[in-house]
């Protein structure tokens, strides 16, 4: 007889403790997030440089590799250079749009 | 009278100026419409512009406007008596502070979330867009050298707080990595992050820590000055998620649970006044005239620019309805009244006898956290909690808030420093390295100038700060006004505030100049002048935008939509 009650109150226990969390989370994260998100870009960034950089004239040892990554950033090359205020594509060797 | 019914009291008057004041000037005044399409949605990036739970919003306008500062100035204004600082406390964050949070956080969000930085330069004049950088660049320079001199007092008077204040570090930098390097839930390394914090207190006790009385020439308060500033810079050059969030987060969560202690004590204990309501004494005490000084040593508290910033930066881009910003607004402002008010409390009641209380404030400025920690911690040790605990605890606490805001304050600087350098083409300043390496020396120079090599007499700047913040504060309000005239609303219930602050902080500016110069302080006496001359072109710009803004009145400007 008491147990679902039991089990309907551990349930509410359940939930409300869930919510809890997820309202700590958004605390911690909310106020960085833009902060956060920039810095991950600017990093994002000097990896597509890498990427790309043979393009640019600049000789990376790590170009047999690297080949590989350039369709997969393609897309995010094209946001970078819109972003930095390029309508089009600044690199010949890549048209992107 | 009892402590208690004076918690009371002012608890109760915000409350109601809550329910009744604010809830006016929301329906009547700024006229928040729940249809309104805030920033978050029409400009959702879920990167900045995110809109978020209005009680979570609550916590970060809360945590991020509240700290060091109102404890400060009350542990120093209430050498006055605590009547005025009691009055200026409650009656300033329901009529000036609740309508200027409340304001700003409103005219961004009307203005696609524009900080009031920007809405100066849209809605009074270029010229005052400069000038605002200015007052703030000030404003930030001050803050880092008085909390930088309070946090290296504190290190002395109480050596127990040494290792747990530097622990806090090594645990907010543990959270960081957990976070985003391991995946982690924040849950646990709250739970046991703040067992930690809590645990290191006892640590601290049994090792206090103490700097050689003098190395190198250099004393005690000056070596922790310089270590502090290192540390500062150091900081502020880190990674935001690997320090400054979870350091941000940790001191939000010590915040609640101070609060929720102080009052806790408070409420249980009820200790007797025994701070004169009026001290008829300052004036021979060294205290300058209660008349304007009052005014701006009661900066954050009563009401303070700083919160404008947070509001109209951060805030307005995360509001989820506008009808929020009455709830994140006015309520985050009552929080921090909240904070000064049992700090009034701790620093009146917390004393055996007026004998007690004299021997504390035998000249002004001699408050501060150390009288909040004396205080706070008689009171907190008449429930039970040991005296020597409950007494680092305090000096942890109100050190952890300084910390914080000085490796903000820092980082903040040095974007300054850094957008300086691009404005004005000088590629040094551009440099990372080299704008923190200005902005800490900047600081360093103030602290040390402000009161000679041993750094003590820092506290001396307090009033200045607090000048700086209220102009910064007048001209957010000017903002909110100008904003009003355009809509053809009221805007008496900001002007009034607007021109009480400006007229206050300008004579305490002016009574400053004056007692600097006798003094001898000619560093300050500069920093002096500067201040004046920026309140003047405050109160120039004022006057202008507005008669301006009187005279084209019958023609709608659509400054916002309706």
């Amino acid at each position: 007889m008491g147990a679902a009650p039991a089990a309907g109150v551990m349930d509410r226990l359940r939930r409300r403790f869930a919510s809890a969390r997820a309202l700590l989370a958004e605390f911690y994260v909310s106020p960085y997030r833009g902060v956060v998100a920039r810095a991950r870009r600017d990093e994002d960034d000097l990896f597509m440089l890498f990427v790309f950089s043979e393009l640019l004239g600049v000789p990376n040892p790590a170009t047999y590799y690297t080949l590989e990554l350039q369709p997969i950033l393609l897309e995010r090359f094209h946001e970078w250079h819109t972003r930095m205020g390029m309508e089009h594509s600044p690199l010949d060797g890549l048209r992107c749009c | 009278m009892n402590a208690t019914f004076l918690a009371i009291l002012g608890l109760g008057a915000m409350f109601a100026g809550y329910q009744f004041y604010s809830k006016f000037i929301a329906e009547k005044i700024y006229r928040l419409d729940p249809k309104f399409e805030t920033p978050s949605h029409s400009m959702r990036d879920d990167v900045d512009y995110v809109p978020t739970n209005r009680v979570v919003l609550w916590g970060h306008h809360f945590t991020a406007v509240a700290g060091a500062a109102p404890i400060i100035g009350p542990a120093i204004a209430i050498i006055w008596g605590w009547v005025p600082a009691f009055l200026w406390v409650v009656l300033g964050t329901i009529f000036f502070a609740g309508v200027h949070d409340f304001g700003a956080i409103w005219a961004s969000v009307r203005n696609r979330a524009r900080s009031v930085g920007a809405l100066t330069g849209d809605v009074v004049s270029h010229r005052s867009r400069t000038l605002f950088m200015i007052v703030i660049f000030l404003l930030l320079l001050m803050v880092n050298a008085v909390f930088g001199v309070a946090i290296a007092q504190e290190f002395i008077a109480m050596p127990s707080s040494v290792i747990p204040v530097w622990s806090a570090v090594a645990v907010a930098i543990v959270i960081g990595v957990l976070i985003y390097r391991m995946g982690v839930h924040i849950f646990w390394p709250t739970v046991i992050g703040t067992i930690i914090l809590y645990a290191v207190i006892y640590l601290g006790e049994i090792v206090p820590i103490t700097l050689p009385a003098e190395m190198f020439g250099l004393q005690a308060g000056a070596q922790w000055i310089l270590i502090l500033f290192l540390y500062a810079g150091i900081a502020s050059m880190l990674p935001v998620w690997l320090l400054l969030q979870p350091r941000d987060y940790i001191n939000g969560i010590q915040l609640f649970v101070g609060l929720g202690l102080l009052y806790g004590a408070v409420l249980l204990a009820s200790p007797t006044i025994v701070a004169p309501a009026f001290n008829a004494a300052a004036g021979d005490l060294g205290a300058p005239p209660i008349i304007p000084l009052l005014f701006v040593t009661i900066a954050c508290g009563a009401i303070s620019g700083f919160h404008g910033l947070v509001g109209s930066g951060t805030t307005s881009k995360q509001l989820d309805k506008e009808t929020d910003a009455r709830f994140v607004g006015v309520l985050g402002s009552f929080g921090e009244g909240s904070l000064a008010l049992v700090t009034i409390i701790a620093v009146s009641a917390g004393f055996a006898s007026l004998a007690d209380w004299q021997a504390m404030y035998s000249s002004f400025g001699r408050g501060g956290i150390g009288a909040f920690v004396e205080g706070g911690g008689n009171i907190v040790a008449s429930v039970g909690v040991p005296l020597a605990f409950g007494k680092t605890l305090l000096t942890v606490m109100a050190v952890l808030f300084a910390g914080t805001t000085m490796d903000a304050g820092v980082r903040l600087q040095r974007y300054i420093i850094q957008e300086w350098g691009v404005i004005y083409n000088i590629s040094l300043l551009q440099n990372g390295y080299v704008a923190t390496v200005v902005a800490v020396g900047s600081c360093l120079v103030l602290a040390f100038g402000a009161g000679g090599a041993d750094g003590s007499g820092g506290m001396i700047i307090w009033p200045l700060f607090g000048t700086t913040n209220q102009l910064l504060a007048g001209l957010t309000l000017l903002v909110i006004s100008v904003i009003l005239v355009r809509l053809g609303r009221p805007s008496r219930y900001t002007m009034v505030p607007m021109v009480f602050v400006m007229t206050m902080s300008f004579l305490a500016a002016l009574h400053q100049l004056w007692s600097l110069y006798t003094t001898g302080q000619y560093l300050l006496v500069f920093l002096d002048l500067l201040i004046i001359v920026a309140a003047v072109f405050v109160m120039l710009e004022a006057a202008s935008a507005l008669m301006r803004e009187r005279r084209a009145r019958p023609v709608a400007v659509p400054i916002t939509a309706e």
